[in-house]
């Protein structure tokens, strides 16, 4: 399965996470239950690239520049 | 040692360990403790009632809020995701934590994955706890089932179920935080903490330096422990696991709320939503408020009872053409126009414009906007959260002004300080501009909308791309879309009306004695000299407006009423209004940015506006006229 940064994902298409970079956001999203190996829905692609991701009944609002720097991988396509 | 008394008291517990006897609690310190929007300050409410004290954090611009409860001190914290020192709002739960003896966790039961990782973090700090999980009438609807049961003997803390809507299950509060107890901690944790413990003194100490924050690492003279990415994996695993083993869902149903929510962050559907949101607020807070009960209270109350009445009390003593006149009831005055202008022009508006972001705020569409507007923010080097002080810039730029503090970083204040002063006309110089704009017709009033959203963008683009750093990113939590409980909404707007107020009046009453000061003097006419040639060569206006860009120093409507009376041409009018929009901020926002900014670059931004103003004005000027 191949990887593509969390901001091209498509609008309701399951991801897993597969890289989140070191630092300060990394702890951030950890806190959030975002981290490597889970499965999450993108439930909104905003044009620019604003994600909204979906984990169970969660839903995390994730900026483009944020979302440029996480790996996914995508589980389905379109919906 | 001259430590204050909270703290003797928390060093008196940490040197008896947990086990508290009556005599050695002169007063239980208790704290709430959850995420953001769990409904915390109801529970806060509940047990404090009328005696509350709130107060911003020692060395900080954080809000927080201590009551009286019994025997007990009870503090309500800034909403958090964990216990750590990201934030400013982080650092100041993190030490209300660190010094309370029992910590009330409120839970928000929908969201048990995102909350539960908090209360893990507490009882793996060795705190007593106790767990309320709140919103039980939202996970019935919603057919989720928990097992609390199960869930307080895995987490070896009680576990209280309410819904803070009804008050049901309120009265066990009480109980709970008598019943509050030290949880099941990793057993692999609880071997890490010992090492560390002889260093930090207590275990929730000892267990913060292990995950790396370096703030109490400092404290205390050690290296962070580095671990914190492994402890975070390790917790949140765990966290996953009991809510596996509570948690069961009858099959989620799309309800409204829900619906709502994907719409509001949806371009097609959020953009009508906003501009519906908008209007609304335009109909309360721009028609309601600012026109028809503004200048009720203003003309009649303002002008027509209080300052005849004041001017014949001072007038007694002091003569009302004496220097002193004219600073205590001159034009100007300290006790006539700033006590008017306070009390009934810009206190109704700041309470209607905070209610309608309270409603915005609890209903959970704030977020919602600000994930909806990230992508254009970041553009001007923002991210989606700025979008709630640029809002109120239309209410009050001086307001909005100080909630800039909550924003993520230096350099997004400053951004979103210069734009606000900038390009951001507030409410009280709109209602000026929109009725001087709907008489030079509709092509003039898109050049001046078009000439404020241009100078809006250029700033930010500007210092985007000039000062250091880059934009945190937005991540947050959507919370569900509710229906905004009313007796909050009120408190919450009471609060910050009160701050705002108790912040912002000194410098209002700085800025007329200032003004006052001008008058006198004769610098406010040396000022309209000076000025009257810019306005005339280059701005191609008539003499007298220099005089209204004085005025706009004051009051920023007084500026722009000041144009009102002068025979315009509809170009003229635009030129007139672009300049006194962008020129400098009044008084009182100046004196709240110093505070916050610092004189060097309140200064800068400061003569920026007057440079910015004329030139813009100007060369509109020279293209229409």
């Amino acid at each position: 399965m191949s990887h593509i940064p969390l901001h091209k994902a498509k609008r309701g298409s399951i991801l897993r996470i597969e890289g989140i970079p070191e630092g300060k956001n990394r702890a951030l999203l950890l806190r959030l239950g975002i981290l490597k190996g889970e499965v999450v829905r993108c439930l909104e692609r905003l044009p620019g690239g604003t994600i909204v991701l979906e984990k169970n009944r969660q839903e995390i609002a994730v900026g483009f520049t944020l979302a440029s720097t996480i790996l996914v991988a995508v589980m389905t396509d379109e919906h | 040692m001259n430590t204050p008394s909270p703290h003797n008291h928390f060093e008196k517990h940490q040197h008896a360990g947990l086990s508290l006897t009556a005599e050695e609690l002169i007063r239980t310190q208790v704290a709430l403790v959850g995420n953001p929007n769990v409904g915390k300050s109801l529970f806060f409410n509940y047990l404090s009632g009328m005696y509350v004290d709130v107060s911003n954090y020692p060395g900080t611009t954080v809000e927080i809020s201590k009551g009286r409860f019994g025997e007990m001190d009870v503090y309500d914290t800034p909403g958090v995701y964990g216990i750590s020192s990201f934030t400013a709002e982080e650092n100041v739960t993190r030490d209300v934590v660190l010094r309370s003896d029992v910590i009330l966790n409120i839970v928000d039961a929908v969201h048990l994955e995102r909350d539960l990782f908090l209360t893990q973090q507490l009882i793996d700090m060795g705190k007593k706890v106790s767990v309320i999980l709140n919103f039980m009438d939202e996970v019935r609807l919603r057919g989720l089932e928990i097992d609390t049961k199960l869930l307080s003997s895995v987490l070896g803390v009680p576990v209280f179920t309410t819904t803070a809507v009804t008050k049901e299950g309120f009265d066990a509060i009480p109980e709970a935080i008598r019943q509050a107890r030290r949880g099941n901690q990793d057993p692999d944790l609880h071997h890490r903490l010992h090492g560390m413990l002889a260093v930090a003194g207590s275990e929730a100490e000892a267990l913060l330096i292990l995950e790396d924050d370096e703030d109490v690492a400092a404290r205390h003279g050690v290296q962070p422990g580095g671990e914190r990415e492994e402890m975070y994996v390790e917790r949140r695993n765990r966290v996953n696991l009991v809510i596996n083993a509570v948690l069961s869902e009858r099959g989620i149903q799309r309800r409204l709320s829900t619906l709502l929510g994907r719409w509001a962050v949806n371009p097609w559907t959020g953009v009508p939503m906003l501009l519906g949101a908008l209007y609304l607020v335009y109909l309360f807070v721009g028609t309601l408020i600012a026109q028809d009960l503004v200048e009720y209270l203003e003309t009649n109350l303002g002008n027509g009872l209080w300052e005849p009445w004041i001017r014949g009390i001072v007038t007694q003593s002091i003569p009302a053409d004496s220097w002193l006149g004219t600073i205590l009831i001159g034009e100007f005055g300290v006790l006539t126009m700033t006590v008017t202008y306070l009390l009934f022009l810009l206190l109704p508006l700041v309470i209607a414009f905070y209610l309608s972001l309270a409603v915005m705020e609890d209903s959970g569409y704030l977020p919602r906007l600000a994930t909806l507007v990230d992508r254009s923010l970041n553009r001007v080097g923002l991210n989606g959260s700025a979008v709630i002080p640029l809002i109120l810039g239309f209410g009050c730029v001086t307001m909005a002004t100080i909630t800039t503090r909550l924003l993520g970083s230096e350099r997004e204040k400053r951004i979103t300080t210069a734009i606000l002063q900038f390009a951001v006309p507030c409410s009280a110089q709109l209602a000026v501009i929109a009725a001087m704009l709907a008489g030079a017709g509709f092509t003039s009033m898109l050049i001046f909308a078009g000439t404020i959203l241009t100078v809006f963008v250029a700033v930010g683009t500007i210092l985007h791309r000039t000062l250091p750093g880059k934009t945190s990113p937005l991540l947050i939590d959507l919370p569900a879309m509710r229906m905004p409980r009313m007796d909050n909404v009120v408190r919450k707007t009471a609060f910050r009306t009160y701050f705002f107020m108790k912040e912002a009046t000194p410098w209002f009453f700085v800025g007329a004695l200032a003004v006052g000061i001008m008058q006198i003097t004769g610098l406010l006419s040396v000022w309209q000299e000076i000025l009257s040639p810019f306005t005339t060569a280059w701005l191609q206006l008539p003499r007298e407006a220099a005089t209204a860009f004085v005025m706009g120093m004051v009051r920023r409507d007084f500026g722009a009423a000041g144009l009102y009376d002068l025979p315009l041409t509809s170009d003229q009018i635009v030129v007139a209004l672009v300049t006194i929009t962008l020129f400098v901020p009044c008084i009182a926002s100046l004196m709240v940015m110093l505070k916050e900014r610092g004189a060097k670059e309140a200064m800068i931004v400061w003569f920026g506006t007057w440079v910015g103003a004329f030139l813009v004005g100007g060369i509109l000027s020279q293209i229409l006229i």
